[in-house]
C-alpha cells in the first residue's frame, strides 16, 4: 500500500522536496497550507510525479481550534496516516519581540503552541492505530539560547522537549517521533547570498528526513555536521559565550 | 574584480553586477516592484551577457519548477517556466517521450529555452524550442497574465518566442513531447578531411538522420582546413537490444583554477587526438542519449577550465548561398589566429519559417566556436569574423553574444522594430542596452 503522508506547512521548501519525494514512491499525500492556491500548484506537480493520491486543505497557524479539525480531515481523506510532518513556522524579528510581550506570544503561538494543537491528536491516532511517525522540523537555534533569536529559539527548544516526552509516550505504541534540526538551508530566498560550504539545498535535507523517517531515528542533524557544531555550541562556557555576537 | 553573485553567464564575461536578485516561487506572485529595469534569469546556460542586467534586477526564475500536468498517453506536457530539460528527461524517457528539440546542454530552463527559441540537432527537421510551444503564459509588469500561442495572440507570441526576456515573464508553458522506443540513439560517424567534405555529408545525411551535427577541428589549416567528424543519429528501433547503460554521475571542476587550462598546444593535441580516433571509415553504433546529445554535460561545471577571465563564445549563421566561402574564410581566419576553441560545431539549419520575431535559427550554415578570452586579441579576432558575417547577410546569436556591435545586430534582426512594439517597458537587459545603444 502506498504511504500516507500529511504535511503541514506544505508551500515551504524543505516540505515540497519531501513532497516530491514521497510523490516520486507512489505516496497519498494531503497537504496543509495557509495558500491553499499555492498547495494546490504542488498538488498538480506532485500528481505528475507520480503520487498516486494528492488533497489539499486549509490550515494556518495563527488561527486556534483548527487543528483538530485538519487532522481529522487528512485523516480521513487518506485513511489513517503513516507519516505526519509538521513543517510551518515564522521567524521572528528578535529586535521587535525584545520590546513586545505580545509580539512575543504571537511568535510562540504560531513556532509552538499550534504545533502541539496538531501533535497531540495526531499522537492519539497514532497511538490507537499502533504504527506511524510524527515528523517535525525543528531548528539548530534551539539547542541554545542565543541573543539574536531566543524566541525563536525558545519555541524550538521547548518543542524539542515536548517530542522528546512524546517519543517516550509513544514508544511502547509503536510510533516513532523523529525531531528534524536543519542549519542553512539554501532556499529560493536566500538565493540571492552566495553559499559557503555549510548551506544545504532543500532537497539535501528532505533526503536525509526521508532517510531519518524509514530508518527511526528520533534526532536528525540535517546535514550531519550540525550535530557537531552545535555540540561545540552548547560547550562554550557562558562567560566565553557572552563575550560573542552569535 | 567584482564580487561574485551565482548569478553569471555560462562564459563567465563580461562580469555584470545586479543591483538585487528576486526569486520567485509561486508562479501566482507578483512581479516584485523595484526601481530600475528587471530581467528574467533561468540556468544562467547562455554564454554573454542575454541574461544579464548590469546594475538592475534579476528574476530568478529556478524557484518555478514545477509540473501542471503531463499526459502519458499523447506527451502533452505543461510546466513552469523555472522548469529545467533535465528534469522534464528524467519524468519521461522511462515513458517513452523525449524532448522534441534539445540544445546541447540539458540543464537550460523551459523559459530561457523559449527566450532564446534554441535550435537542436533536428533543425532541419523539426525547427527550434518555439515552433513546439503550443500556449504559455506572459506575465507583464502592468500586472495582466496573457496567454498566448500561434492562433493566441499569435504577435506577442511571436515576439515572446526569441524575445530574449525582455517581453514579460514566462511563467508556464505548454509543448508536445515526441515518442520514443527507448532511451538509445543509432549514431553514425563519418570522418572528412577538409570543409567540401562536410557539405557533401551534409546534403546527403540531413535527409535520412534526425539529428546531424559536425565536430570541426579548427586548428587545422591548408588542405585540412575544415576538417572533422560528421554525426548523424536516430532514435534506436524498439528492438535495439544492445545497448550501453546509462553515464553514471558526472564529475565537476570543484574550484576555479587561478589561470586558464586552455593553451594551443593542449587545444592542438586534443583535435588531432580527436580527429584521429575516428577510424577513416564511417562507424556506426548504439548510444545513450545523454551523452550524443549533451556530450559536455558529462563534466559538471567544465566552463571554469577557462580560468578567471572567462571566455567567449561566437556563433553565426550565414545564408547557404555564401555558406561554403564564408565559412571557409572563417575558419582559415581562425585557424590564423591560432586562438581556436576546443571543439567547435557545425551545421547547416533546415528552411522552416522561423518561430519568433528574433529568432537566430535561419536557413543556412551555422558554425560555432568558444575562445578563451585574451583581451584585445580576441576581440580583434572577433572583429574581422564579424566583417565576414556581416558580407555574407548572416547573424550572430545573442544566446552565445558579448561582442557584437547594434549595426551587426540590426543587419542580422531585421524584424527588431516590429519587436519593439512588444517590449515590456520594464524589462531590460546589458545585452540590450549594448546592441540597442540605449541607456539602463
Ligand atoms: C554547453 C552548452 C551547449 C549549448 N548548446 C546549444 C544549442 O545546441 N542550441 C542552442 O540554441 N543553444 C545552446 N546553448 C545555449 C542555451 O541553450 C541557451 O542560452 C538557453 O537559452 C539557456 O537557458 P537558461 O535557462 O540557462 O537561461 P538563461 O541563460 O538564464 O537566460 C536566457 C534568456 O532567457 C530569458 N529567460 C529565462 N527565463 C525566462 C522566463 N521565465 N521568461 C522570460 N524570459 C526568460 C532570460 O532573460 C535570457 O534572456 C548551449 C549552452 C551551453 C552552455
Amino acid at each position: 500500500m502506498s504511504t500516507r503522508v500529511l504535511i503541514v506547512g506544505a508551500t515551504s521548501a524543505i516540505a515540497e522536496a519531501l513532497a516530491r519525494r514521497y510523490a516520486a514512491q507512489g505516496a497519498t499525500l494531503f497537504l496543509a497550507a495557509r495558500h491553499t492556491e499555492r498547495a494546490a500548484a504542488i498538488a498538480d506537480d506532485l500528481r505528475v510525479r507520480g503520487a498516486a493520491m494528492v488533497e489539499v486543505g486549509a490550515y494556518d497557524a495563527t488561527v486556534p481550534d483548527r487543528a483538530e479539525a485538519l487532522v481529522a480531515a487528512a485523516w480521513e481523506a487518506l485513511g489513517g496516516l503513516d507519516v505526519a510532518l509538521i513543517a510551518h513556522g515564522s521567524l521572528p524579528d528578535q529586535a521587535a519581540c525584545a520590546a513586545s510581550a505580545a509580539l512575543t506570544r504571537r511568535e510562540l503561538e504560531v513556532n509552538l503552541i499550534s504545533v502541539i494543537d496538531l501533535l497531540t491528536p495526531l499522537a492519539s491516532r497514532m497511538q490507537a492505530a499502533g504504527c506511524g511517525t510524527l515528523a517535525v522540523i525543528g531548528s539548530v537555534a534551539g539547542d541554545r539560547g542565543r541573543q539574536s533569536n531566543y524566541v525563536y529559539g525558545t519555541a524550538k527548544g521547548a518543542l524539542a522537549i515536548f517530542l522528546q516526552g512524546l517519543a517516550h509516550r509513544l514508544a511502547p505504541a509503536g510510533v516513532r517521533v523523529l525531531t528534524i534540526k536543519p542549519g542553512f538551508v539554501d532556499t529560493p530566498m536566500t538565493a540571492a547570498f552566495p553559499k559557503g560550504p555549510l548551506w544545504a539545498s532543500p532537497d539535501r535535507v528532505a533526503r536525509d528526513i526521508q532517510r531519518a523517517i524509514a530508518r527511526g531515528t528520533h534526532i536528525c542533524y540535517t546535514p550531519w555536521f550540525w550535530r557537531w557544531i552545535m555540540l561545540v555550541i552548547r560547550l562554550i562556557p557562558a562567560a566565553i559565550f557572552h563575550r560573542t555576537q552569535l | 574584480m567584482a564580487a561574485l553573485t551565482p548569478y553569471q553567464s555560462w562564459g563567465r564575461y563580461p562580469r555584470a553586477l545586479p543591483a538585487g536578485v528576486r526569486s520567485l516561487r509561486f508562479r501566482d506572485q507578483p512581479l516584485p516592484r523595484v526601481a530600475g529595469s528587471v530581467l528574467p534569469f533561468g540556468n544562467g546556460r547562455s554564454y554573454g551577457d542575454s541574461c544579464l542586467n548590469n546594475g538592475g534586477t534579476l528574476l530568478a526564475t529556478r524557484g518555478l519548477d514545477r509540473f501542471l500536468a503531463f499526459d502519458p498517453a499523447t506527451g502533452l506536457i505543461r510546466c513552469e517556466a523555472g522548469v529545467l530539460l533535465s528534469e522534464i528527461l528524467s519524468l519521461t524517457v522511462g515513458g517513452g517521450w523525449f524532448l522534441p528539440v534539445t540544445p546541447g546542454t540539458r540543464y537550460v530552463t523551459v523559459g530561457g529555452a523559449i527566450a532564446n527559441d534554441v535550435h537542436g540537432k533536428n533543425h532541419h527537421l523539426a525547427g527550434t524550442f518555439g515552433h513546439q510551444v503550443i500556449r504559455l503564459e506572459l506575465l507583464r509588469s502592468s500586472g495582466e497574465r496573457l496567454r498566448c500561442g500561434p492562433t493566441e495572440r499569435a504577435d506577442l507570441f511571436a515576439a515572446t518566442i526569441g524575445g530574449l526576456g525582455l517581453t514579460g515573464l514566462i511563467t508556464w508553458a505548454e509543448f508536445r513531447l515526441k515518442r520514443i522506443a527507448n532511451p538509445y540513439v543509432q549514431v553514425e560517424r563519418t570522418r572528412f578531411d577538409h570543409l567540401d567534405g562536410f557539405f557533401e555529408l551534409a546534403l546527403g545525411a540531413d535527409r535520412e538522420h534526425e539529428y546531424t551535427v559536425a565536430w570541426i577541428d579548427c586548428l587545422a589549416s591548408g588542405r585540412h582546413l575544415g576538417r572533422g567528424i560528421y554525426l548523424a543519429g536516430n532514435h534506436a528501433a524498439p528492438t535495439c537490444e544492445d545497448a550501453p547503460r546509462p553515464p553514471g554521475r558526472a564529475p565537476s571542476i570543484p574550484f576555479d583554477p587561478p589561470l586558464s587550462l586552455i593553451a594551443t598546444p593542449t587545444l592542438r593535441a586534443f583535435n588531432e587526438i580527436f580527429y584521429r580516433k575516428q577510424p577513416r571509415r564511417p562507424t556506426n553504433g548504439v548510444e545513450h542519449f545523454a551523452p550524443f546529445f549533451y556530450p559536455l554535460d558529462g563534466i559538471g561545471q567544465w566552463n571554469r577550465i577557462y580560468g578567471p577571465k572567462g571566455f567567449l563564445q561566437y556563433q553565426s549563421v550565414v545564408p547557404m548561398s555564401a555558406g561554403r566561402d564564408a565559412t571557409r574564410a572563417m575558419l582559415a581566419c581562425i585557424a590564423g589566429s591560432g586562438q581556436g576553441s576546443f571543439l567547435s560545431v557545425l551545421k547547416v539549419f533546415g528552411d522552416r519559417p522561423a518561430a519568433g520575431l528574433l529568432s537566430f535559427p535561419r536557413p543556412g550554415v551555422t558554425l560555432a566556436l568558444d575562445f578563451p578570452y585574451k583581451g584585445r586579441a580576441t576581440l580583434r579576432l572577433f572583429e574581422t569574423l564579424d566583417t565576414l558575417v556581416a558580407q555574407a547577410g548572416g547573424a550572430i546569436y545573442p544566446a552565445k553574444d558579448a561582442h557584437m556591435s547594434p549595426r551587426l545586430f540590426a543587419a542580422g534582426y531585421p524584424r527588431v522594430d516590429e519587436f519593439r512594439r512588444h517590449l515590456d517597458p520594464a524589462f531590460s537587459s546589458s545585452f540590450w542596452r549594448r546592441v540597442t545603444g540605449a541607456v539602463a
